[in-house]
């Protein structure tokens, strides 16, 4: 019997993570952009204009969303090489399936690349980022669903065209945005020490947004990949 | 143009089967119909539909007219149709970073077969890979990469195989190793349908001869009324001469 949608997914997903473990190519390529941006802001910023506790969570969360899209980008790649999608289009399982395994190792992905970039920005900017580590992880997490969902359906639309390196950016950065101003608002008034209630509504907010992306995502994507 | 139609309970029938991309005509009025263990040979010019028809039947591509049934299943088919089908391509479906056994277990865990890692090395045995096994596929030949390929679609033992280009990049010895498998798996009731340009070859194993041209079929015919000595000559009839 052919296995249900959650362990087609695993198994999808478990697949991808082989990959990438094995070749490594695009999460070196991510981390090292991560680390790069992050110098880069470092370098471009007066600190005497600007103070690293409102700087940070931008720099944060804008290297996060350009990182990520690396790894968003060969996501589908690796699939039409040899024309692989064919045998996981041609297994008994649910289109669903192929979009959440592809989202779940999107999102270990992206993951481990913010646990890269993360004490970066703390080292670098100062601010006291894993002293929050709990609810930090809470953000980074909710937004990487958001960004994923998203960026997983981008991919598998991308792929099939000419310009899909260029065309996957500018489909997604715009769905981005409302993944990035509550997470960078959240993080703001976390290092702020603003009351909880403030970070919360914001976090509310990033929730909504993964929802709302998820279920989208999931319901267009068998039509993304239809011929 | 024969149409193909028998009597019998056909693992394989389609009637009036169309596709469309947009304004764009790419498979028009095909009907056939094969039983267990026929296989038949599409031979035809690039662009004359071949592919496109091969991707209805494996219920990868939902035809915009007419009807069909694989494996008793109603075209554009879902769950139950993948599950009956392996599909082979020229391009190899597989991952180049992933071992031979690694991908044919993958696939073998996606169509729920028992003892999933014990399948897929006994579909290398078949294909003389088992000695491979572990290597990564960038690692082997086009050859070897094509047995690889047939082995992953056919660890499910599925009741159709659909082919397209099989024997492209494939040596001498290549293609007639891929031809004595494909001959077993005829044997042993499997229903093919091969899309070749290689005639010499698809007619080797085809109980069934057809040539497309322009989407459509234009000649189909069965078991004795093919001859091998002519058929070069028939077929650059059609294609070319446009007869």
């Amino acid at each position: 019997m052919a296995p249900d949608t959650l362990s087609a997914a695993l198994l999808i997903a478990r697949k991808d993570l082989a990959i990438e473990f094995r070749t490594r190519t695009a999460f070196f390529s991510a981390a090292v952009f991560a680390l790069l941006g992050i110098v880069i802001f470092y370098f471009a910023w007066d600190p005497t204009a600007v103070a690293s506790i409102d700087l940070a969570p931008g720099v944060l969360w804008g290297i996060f969303t350009f990182s990520g899209l690396l790894g968003l980008q060969r996501s589908f790649s690796l699939e039409q090489a040899d024309r692989a999608i064919d045998a996981l289009l041609g297994a008994p399982i649910s289109r669903e399936s192929i979009y959440l395994g592809k989202a779940i190792a999107n999102l270990v992905f992206v993951t481990a690349v913010q646990v890269i970039a993360i004490p970066a920005v703390e080292l670098f900017y100062g601010v006291p980022l894993l002293e929050h580590a709990a609810v930090l992880a809470l953000i980074a997490l909710l937004s990487a669903i958001g960004l994923v969902a998203v960026g997983t359906l981008f991919s598998a639309m991308a792929v099939n065209t000419k310009l899909a390196e260029m065309l996957l950016p500018v489909l997604s950065l715009p769905f981005f945005v409302p993944i990035v101003i509550p997470a960078a608002q959240a993080t703001a008034r976390l290092l702020a020490g603003r009351p909880a209630a403030e970070g919360l509504g914001w976090l509310k907010l990033l929730l909504a947004f993964d929802i709302v992306f998820v279920v989208a995502c999931m319901l267009a994507f068998p039509y993304t990949i239809e011929e | 143009m024969s149409d193909g139609s028998r009597a019998g309970n056909p693992v394989i029938s389609t009637r009036g089967l169309g596709r469309r991309f947009g304004g764009r005509v790419a498979v028009s009025d095909v009907t056939l119909a094969l039983e267990e263990g026929d296989c038949l040979a599409l031979f035809g010019p690039n662009g004359a539909g071949k592919t496109t028809l091969l991707r209805m039947l494996a219920g990868l591509l939902r035809p915009t007219n007419g009807t069909g049934t694989v494996a008793g299943v109603e075209l554009p088919g879902g769950l139950e149709l993948r599950a009956a089908i392996g599909y082979i391509s020229h391009a190899s479906m597989l991952y180049a970073a992933l071992s031979a056994r690694e991908n044919i277990e993958l696939t073998a865990r996606l169509f729920g077969v028992r003892d999933p890692r014990a399948a897929a090395m006994r579909a290398l045995e078949r294909m003389a890979l088992a000695d491979r096994a572990e290597m990564p596929v960038r690692q082997l030949s086009r050859g070897m990469q094509q047995r690889v390929s047939i082995a992953r679609a056919t660890v499910h033992g599925p009741r159709v195989v659909l082919l397209d280009e099989p024997f492209t990049g494939l040596d001498d010895s290549g293609s007639a190793a891929l031809g004595a498998h494909l001959a077993a798996l005829r044997a042993a009731g499997t229903t093919m349908v091969l899309v070749t340009h290689q005639i010499a070859e698809g007619l080797a194993l085809a109980t069934h001869a057809a040539i497309m041209r322009g989407g459509a079929l234009v000649r189909l015919e069965a078991g004795d009324a093919i001859d091998p000595a002519t058929y070069l000559t028939v077929y650059r009839e059609h294609v070319s001469y446009g007869a």
